[in-house]
């Protein structure tokens, strides 16, 4: 059965290594939903943070794959019930509209989203929440004239509590004894 | 002066000469052009401790590194220019890949400021080769080079052996560096022999002590990881049998009682039946290659199985192994020995006798005619099996893709250790002839006989101007049957005889090998078989022998493509 995965790989810092990952899943003909990827909380080594849909046998191979790469530290894998995850999404949103409706802030307090740049022609909303808490709030949002609309992918954490410097320890060690 | 070289100022393409010296490399297979200029010119001084080979094609090249690297414990060196030299490799950077060889190829790159923009000869040779290397890496500064070959030379060689591509860019080999080398000796990222399990050992020991029909499948990771000596041990302490794959030919002695023959789509009878029938599966350093499996969901299902491999993304991969042992096989075997017992002695004879007969079933069925026929035309087997017979089983035998190379590694019985050389994973039509002239530069004092069909020698046969150019003596025994044999055969029993494309014109062989001061003969009747093979192996230069075979002959047993194992036709 196919289910929703987060991957979670640790890396250098090195040219093209986003490349070396991404074609693990392209060669298996496997979308990537979602990917970002920016450096962890210990200095020159890169998190990447990877949402496939496959079956569990698969994402047991295609994470061995991705460890097997020479720069990759670490990488491990996660169904939903094991990790937290939100996303931020932008709406941008034009303020001639707004001022003709007073329903507007009463959306945005609904939604506990928030307002974060005012300009003459537009206003820029911000929301963190899940998918359909971010997809609720863009559909009532748009009556009011969306001009453009992001959305970060899924930043997640483990509900492990075992840190990354601790997995980084447990390598050096490793290596060491060699 | 060799202290004399650190601390001084050298360009970058000096540097990489100095690197690759201080690697220890000796020789190097490439070809020049543009991108790579300033690293000739600096190889133009170093001749005489660097020995070059300049081959006729870029895939000449590489795969004359991977026969190089086969038959030795060195690393295969290759230059090629950018754009086209670059992206002639690629074949056989796959090949390396796949069949886990140990090459460093270094590629030049046009200038750091003109990368990106189409320049001439300019390809993304980092994403091209990407999916295809175990590592890769561009090089943009001349003070990078050297630690770019310590750490590529480190990554191709240890733990489980690949392909690393180094692209160097033209202004970065003209650029100046005090030259300074340092071994690699680790890299924190990379952990190239994984520290064994020694709960998973005793596992093994458990399951291999109590079993009645053990089997033990020998691939390409016991000649990698050198435990010849280890596997024998093991075998003879236990009384197991043991077959081989493709690529685990000559790990394990043809000639010993306990060496049961073949695997695979045209292996022999007995290792593909009785894998469905054994208690205990021990694969050590194989990958259950899809031609070794046949139909994996009746694939030794009866059998526990333990499986040896020094990649963990091995395991479990194709076949689910009951007990992994994830680390170096020697190192592994070494902990595994003293847990052994030589337990059920008469039951594992037993189980030995049912090898034996499935061997008489094959020999009456298959082998009998194959190396003795009757027919007029001569067999492609019995000229391997006389070829197995005049050189004792003792040569280096390299071999290209189809009939021909399944023929010979059914028929040839390797003796010595690391002697087969060939294309398995990728099956690179082409690979023969370039890797032949590799092994022998590697073994010069081993008799190096290539085994082409007309198809394959065809892809690669510039290289003969690179046997002429450095008198390499490489014996080449062509079995022409006018056909691109493996295809038509698959023709005829899958595509009712519909023979699309695969009857060649062919030229005179021979008069070809003359034009490169290589002798040679055609053979076309049996009675001068013989004579003219003793010809061929006790030639001092290279020789050319072709043998006119049978058009349509078949190569059997067969396991169909996704039938199982236990399916195996005879005939």
């Amino acid at each position: 059965m196919e289910t929703t995965h987060t991957i979670f790989v640790f890396t250098e810092d090195i040219v093209g290594l986003l490349n070396r990952i991404t074609i693990i899943f392209t060669r298996r003909n496997i979308n990537i939903e979602s990917i970002i990827v920016s450096e962890s909380e210990v200095k020159g080594i890169f998190r990447y943070t990877i949402i496939v849909t496959v079956s569990a046998e698969r994402i047991e191979k295609i994470v061995k794959l991705i460890e097997k790469q020479v720069d990759v530290m670490k990488a491990f894998y996660h169904v939903d019930t094991e990790i937290i995850s939100t996303e931020i999404a932008l709406y941008k949103i034009s303020a001639e509209a707004i001022n003709k409706n007073e329903l507007f802030i009463k959306v945005v307090n609904k939604h506990c989203a928030t307002i974060i740049k005012e300009f003459l022609d537009y206003i820029v909303v911000q929301k963190t929440g899940d998918d359909q808490e971010i997809m609720e709030l863009f559909n009532d949002l748009e009556q009011f004239g969306m001009l453009e609309f992001s959305k970060s992918g899924k930043v997640s954490v483990t509900k492990s509590i075992k840190t990354l410097s601790t997995y980084l320890k447990e390598i050096d060690i490793s290596n060491s004894q060699l | 002066m060799i202290h004399d070289k650190y601390n001084k100022e050298v360009t970058g393409a000096e540097a990489l000469i100095l690197a690759l010296l201080d690697v220890g490399v000796k020789d190097v297979f490439g070809y020049p052009g543009g991108a790579i200029m300033p690293i000739y010119d600096a190889l133009y001084d170093y001749s005489d401790k660097l020995k070059h080979y300049l081959v006729r094609h870029e895939q000449g090249a590489i795969h004359a590194a991977q026969g190089y690297s086969r038959v030795s414990d060195r690393v295969g060196v290759v230059f090629a220019t950018s754009g086209p030299g670059a992206t002639n490799l690629v074949t056989g950077i796959a090949d390396a890949q796949i069949d886990s060889n140990p090459i460093v190829c270094v590629t030049g790159q046009v200038a750091y400021h003109l990368i990106g923009t189409d320049a001439f000869q300019e390809t993304d040779v980092i994403g091209i080769t990407m999916p295809i290397t175990k590592w890769n890496i561009q090089v943009t500064k001349a003070g990078d080079i050297a630690a770019a070959i310590a750490k590529a030379f480190y990554i191709a060689k240890s733990g489980r052996p690949g392909p690393v591509v180094v692209d160097i860019t033209k202004d970065a080999q003209f650029g100046k560096t005090i030259y300074n080398y340092k071994k690699c000796e680790g890299i924190r990222s990379y952990n190239p022999y994984p520290k064994v399990n020694i709960e998973n050992i005793k596992q093994a020991a458990d399951l291999i002590n109590n079993a009645k029909k053990p089997f033990i499948l020998c691939g390409h990771g016991v000649l990698l990881s050198g435990s010849q000596k280890q596997l024998l041990q093991l075998a003879e302490k236990g009384n197991i049998s043991v077959a081989s794959t493709l690529h685990g030919l000559s790990a394990f002695p043809a000639q010993h009682p306990l060496y049961v023959g073949y695997l695979g789509m045209h292996g022999n009878y007995g290792p593909n039946i009785l894998t469905n029938e054994c208690d205990v599966l021990i694969a050590i350093g194989m990958r259950f290659d899809d031609r070794v499996t046949g139909k994996v969901s009746t694939y030794a299902t009866q059998a526990k199985v333990i499986h040896f491999d020094i990649d963990p993304s091995e395991i479990n991969k194709i076949i689910h192994a009951d007990v992994p042992v994830i680390g170096d096989a020697k190192e592994s075997l070494n902990l595994l020995l003293p847990l052994i017992e030589s337990a059920n002695v008469e039951e594992r004879k037993e189980w030995l006798k049912r090898f034996e007969k499935c061997h008489q079933i094959e020999f009456e069925k298959v082998i009998k005619t194959a190396i003795n026929p009757t027919t007029p035309s001569i067999k492609m087997s019995e000229v391997i099996y006389k070829f197995h017979k005049l050189s004792e089983g003792k040569a280096i035998v390299a071999t290209d893709v189809g009939q021909h190379q399944m023929i010979t590694t059914r028929y040839y019985q390797f003796y010595d250790t690391n002697t087969n050389v060939t294309s398995g994973g990728l099956g690179t039509m082409g690979f023969g002839l370039p890797a032949a002239i590799g092994a022998k530069i590697a073994q010069p004092d081993k008799q190096v006989v290539v085994v082409v069909g007309d198809g394959g020698f065809q892809m690669t046969i510039q290289e003969l101007g690179t046997i002429m150019d450095y008198d390499i003596p490489v014996k080449i025994l062509l079995l022409n049957n006018n056909f691109l044999g493996m295809v038509r055969q698959w023709q005829q029993l899958f595509f009712e005889k519909r023979y699309s494309f695969t009857e060649l014109k062919n030229p005179d062989f021979i008069a070809i090998a003359k034009a490169y001061k290589i002798n040679g003969k055609k053979v076309t009747e049996r009675k001068d078989l013989n004579g003219a093979l003793k010809e061929m192996l006790d030639s001092k230069d290279a020789y050319l022998l072709e043998v006119l075979v049978e058009a349509e002959e078949n190569v059997f047993p067969m396991v169909a493509y996704g039938a199982s194992v236990s399916e195996i036709i005879l005939e």
